[in-house]
């Protein structure tokens, strides 16, 4: 079994975000960086296809610049075998269309049985990198799974629906996953693993090699929401700002009447 | 302008996103024409063209069909603009469409500003503005964001569709959400615990202050997910939806999905570190501290009234 899981590098959504130059992305200096939550899940569900079965081969890929192999290393120390680091300073620039297009040229020919993705990517969110990918390779493919079972090469998956409502859903290997957030439990890289992951395979591919197509969208600017007025912010020490909350709530709501 | 509006079917009704993708349209002032795969005893309030495929043969979930069955509808209608709800159904089946389409796809559209479509970036901290590169494009739109101005009126041309394409999954039927025992809809306080509580001990302090504030105390998804809370407890699209005279979000950042299920709450009071969390765009106050120390003092001060 040949097992393919896609994660990207986005920033702690914590962070303070500044604008790029050209206004049209975010800076990238004096971010923390961290896997994109939903592809955590997606690299768990496939190291337990692995303990599942014993015998399979995973490939993590990330599209990124140099630092994304940090990540990568992350997901090695999970259990991945093999890491394909698609090199690219430019990969914000490039729409879903892109990127998946890279994703799909770099595995058309590699006869992977299954593919893992995120549902979305924090920063971007576009939600159609594995869709894309799924298609463009010709493959059924199940989104936003929250279970995922796979017995002889039949796979068994709950999509999550609005409201909490989930839908069972079938199909045959080979096929595609988005997974979504809550699909297991992503462990934590044992010291063992990670030195173990130090001597896998992570080699780096030019991504001018993979691409081979125009992106169909463009940024054509950033830039901050405008604070909605009306909100009150409340800064101090915590004794002072209690008794702030409290007035308010006596003015303002009957909760405390 | 043309846009083409890809209704929702689920569980024998035409979901409330359709109407807000006939809002959408009219804000533009585009002609519409629908596409819904459901049943002719159940039509959506709408006035127009209606391409209707039977969902008994069809079922309400099965990608490479609905595929199928809109391309065709596209190909006859040629609209400028393919529009979905930015959901399950949405989320599934737009980019399959656009890649068919070679049709550029901007998903989670807020606004549409000069014509151009604005998305949310990292957690709606920042947003973007989208220009297609193609004539053609498709439209996913975020819940909420094209609201209803009048109750959905009329009723549509049927012209009944069909195909004989194949189905690549098997939709083998729904599990209901998980009942929970608290029906947080009907608390008039509710006091919401998210990632920034840190551990699931910290719940308890959440839990104490709702209960001095004599409400209910409610979670967002991480929370749920960790199973730190039960998924009874969750506020947001894939939850429960609220309206409280109340609602304290401590350590939640806001992320849309979380807003969806509580931004029409009367007062919403957020408690978190970072400043720019985009839970203060709906909160009435935002204090910004750490919950953890702020939460067990305003408890205690509460109980001293
Ligand atoms: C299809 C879909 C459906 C979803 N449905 C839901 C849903 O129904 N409900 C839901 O909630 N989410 C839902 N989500 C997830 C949603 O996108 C967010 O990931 C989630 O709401 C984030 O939860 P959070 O705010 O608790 O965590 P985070 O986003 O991690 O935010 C934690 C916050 O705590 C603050 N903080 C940290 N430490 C402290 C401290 N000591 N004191 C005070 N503040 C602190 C931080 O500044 C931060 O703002 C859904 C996502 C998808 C894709
Ligand atoms: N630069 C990237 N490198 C590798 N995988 C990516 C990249 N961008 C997106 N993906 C994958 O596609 C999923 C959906 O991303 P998006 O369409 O950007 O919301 C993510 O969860 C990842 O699994």
């Amino acid at each position: 079994m040949k097992i393919l899981v896609c994660i990207k590098q986005v920033p702690d959504m914590e962070s303070k975000f500044k604008l790029n130059g050209e206004g049209n992305w975010y800076d990238g200096t004096d971010l923390a960086w961290r896997m994109n939550e939903y592809d955590e899940y997606a690299v768990e569900q496939a190291v337990q296809l692995k303990d599942q079965l014993g015998d399979a081969d995973l490939t993590v890929l990330s599209i990124g610049p140099e630092r994304v192999k940090e990540m990568m290393k992350k997901a090695l120390a999970m259990g991945c075998d093999r890491g394909a680091h698609i090199a690219d300073d430019d990969f914000f620039k490039k729409d879903p269309f892109e990127i998946a297009s890279v994703v799909a040229e770099f595995a058309k020919d590699k006869g992977f049985d299954l593919i893992f993705t995120g549902m979305q990517s924090q920063d971007r969110g576009s939600g159609q990198v594995g869709v894309l990918v799924a298609e463009m390779l010709g493959l059924p493919s199940i989104t936003t799974i929250v279970d995922f079972a796979f017995d002889n090469g039949q796979i068994t998956a709950k999509r999550e629906l609005e409201g909490g409502m989930k839908a069972i859903v079938k199909t045959r290997t080979p096929a595609l996953m988005t997974c979504q957030l809550g699909l297991n439990t992503p462990r934590y890289p044992t010291l063992p693993n990670i030195m173990k992951a130090k001597k896998k395979e992570l080699l780096s591919i030019p991504v001018s090699e993979l691409l081979k197509v125009e992106a169909k969208q463009e940024t054509a600017k950033m830039y901050f929401p405008e604070k909605k007025g009306g909100g009150l912010v409340l800064e101090g020490s915590v004794g002072d700002l209690v008794d702030q909350l409290i007035k308010i709530l006596k003015d303002k709501t009957a909760v405390l009447a | 302008m043309k846009t083409l509006l890809v209704a929702e079917y689920r569980d024998g009704k035409v979901l409330n996103s359709t109407y807000e993708l006939v809002a959408f349209a009219e804000k533009l002032g585009a002609d519409s024409a629908m596409f819904l795969v459901g049943s002719d005893s159940t039509l959506p309030a709408y006035t127009g063209t209606l391409y209707l495929a039977d969902v008994g043969k069809y079922s309400e979930f099965n990608p490479a069909v609905h595929k199928q069955l809109l391309l065709d509808v596209i190909a006859r209608e040629q609209p400028d603009m393919v529009v979905f709800a930015h959901s399950s159904y949405g989320w599934d089946l737009a980019p399959r469409i656009s890649l068919a389409l070679n049709a550029a796809h901007i998903s989670e559209v807020v606004d549409i500003v000069d014509g151009v479509p604005i998305v949310p970036v990292c957690n709606a901290k920042l947003r973007r503005a989208v220009k297609a590169k193609t004539a053609q494009m498709v439209l996913s739109l975020q819940g909420g964001a094209f609201g209803l101005e009048n109750e959905p009126s009329g009723s549509p041309t049927v012209i009944p569709i069909d195909t004989d394409t194949a189905a690549q999954v098997e939709f083998c039927g729904y599990e209901e959400a998980e009942a929970g025992g608290v029906d947080l809809s009907k608390a008039g306080v509710i006091v919401s615990a998210g990632r920034g509580i840190g551990k699931p001990e910290n719940l308890a302090m959440v839990e104490a202050l709702a209960k001095a504030l004599k409400g209910e105390y409610g979670a967002s998804r991480p929370v749920v997910d960790s199973n730190w809370a039960d998924h009874g407890r969750q506020v947001g699209t894939t939850g429960q939806t609220v309206s409280p005279k109340l609602y304290v979000a401590c350590g939640i950042s806001g992320a849309i999905q979380h807003l969806a299920g509580m931004k029409k709450s009367e007062f919403i009071v957020a408690i978190n570190t970072d400043k720019d969390a985009p839970i203060g765009e709906v909160a009435d106050v935002l204090v910004v501290t750490d919950l953890k120390e702020f939460v067990p003092a305003l408890t205690e001060k509460l109980k001293n009234l």
